[in-house]
């Protein structure tokens, strides 16, 4: 059925943008406070190339939707139910080492999806895909550098570190999730299977956190929903910010 | 106050590096400005997100600022001063006239 398999497209569409853009956006959160002026501007690179990553696909999914909406409505003018993020990036910043934390749990796994996607018949998934791969292995390597760091660095940095990967934890089993949307685009060679990239993300994850050392966090309890606009009591602040300005000023630019 | 592991003392300031670029195979590396960071490889890391943001480099170097050997300023006239083109103007090939079907040399 053509029309439920768009619905299922445009869908697929935001899940990705969603994810990008507002892990692009928490980290935007650490610019002019970074711990130091290196720092600054490198989680201020890595929040632009996920914004990057966000942008041409929020572009396909308005011009698939066809109802008129633009890039800039669907990231400004809609409702935190009608946001499609994973859970994992709406978590706040906390700390430094909780933001390396969700960082590196959430790259590793972009970095293997956007690998799977770079096939997509969706040509413009494909394209952004090929770009994001390559940012998202950079990302990978930062965070882990850190984690390595901290985790095997003073005893205050190593419980910090423990902490933040305790922390976000119970939000990485809804990356690996397959639901009927993920299904349908599977079959239509446009979407990727993300509970088989399992294996290969705990087997990175756990490299880097026997490095560091330590504790790999045991199995519990899983949050999910992100994707279906089910989300933690952190995404309306964040969006109240992010979107303050568009609301306020319609059709403002610069 | 925790205290820190007796082997794994914090450095009170990270220190600082040098950070050289080449922009183009078969040009030398430059140096660019200096940064802050935790250890050399972090410095790598470091030197590629504060210098190379608009993809000025297709190699990075990154030195510890302790390890360069520089001139001092008094020991200008010793070092630097002899060999001035004042001093030794035939030193600099100013004085030849270079056939037109030379081109640019």
């Amino acid at each position: 059925m053509p029309g439920s398999d768009q619905h299922a497209h445009l869908d697929y569409l935001l899940r990705l943008a969603d994810t990008s853009l507002i892990l692009g956006h928490r980290l935007s959160e650490w610019s002019g406070r970074a711990p130091t002026l290196e720092e600054d501007i490198a989680l201020s690179n890595i929040a632009l190339d996920l914004i990057g990553q966000a942008r041409p696909l929020y572009a396909r999914a308005a011009s698939l939707e066809g109802k008129g909406r633009s890039e800039d409505d669907l990231a400004f003018l809609r409702d935190p139910e009608e946001y499609l993020n994973l859970q994992i990036v709406e978590r706040p910043n906390k700390d430094f080492a909780a933001t390396m934390a969700r960082q590196l749990a959430y790259s590793t796994f972009a970095e293997l999806a956007w690998q799977q996607l770079k096939g997509s018949q969706d040509p413009d998934i494909a394209g952004v895909a090929a770009k994001a791969e390559k940012e998202c292995a950079y990302h990978v390597r930062h965070s882990a550098e850190w984690v390595i760091r901290l985790g095997d660095g003073t005893e205050e940095s190593h419980a910090r570190m423990q902490a933040g990967l305790d922390d976000v934890w119970m939000y990485t089993g809804e990356m690996f999730e397959v639901d009927d949307v993920d299904t349908a685009m599977i079959a239509a060679g446009i979407g990727f299977d993300a509970a088989a990239l399992k294996p290969q993300w705990a087997r990175a994850m756990a490299e880097v956190i026997g490095e560091a050392t330590l504790r790999l966090p045991g199995e519990r309890w899983m949050s999910t929903g992100g994707r279906r606009g089910i989300h933690t009591e952190h995404l309306g602040h964040l969006l109240a910010q992010m979107q303050a300005l568009p609301r306020a000023h319609p059709g403002a630019s610069w | 106050m925790t205290e820190p592991k007796p082997d794994k003392k914090p450095e009170p300031m990270w220190p600082l590096y040098e950070v050289f670029l080449r922009p183009r195979n078969g040009l030398a590396h430059k140096h660019v400005g200096s940064l802050h960071a935790a250890d050399d490889e972090m410095a790598l890391q470091n030197a590629r997100d504060v210098y190379t943001r608009r993809g000025e480099a297709t190699s990075i170097w990154v030195v510890p600022s302790k390890a360069i050997v520089a001139s001092a300023p008094d020991q200008r006239e010793a070092l630097i001063e002899p060999s001035s083109p004042e001093n030794k103007p035939y030193r600099h090939p100013t004085f030849y006239d270079i056939p037109d079907e030379v081109g640019h040399m």
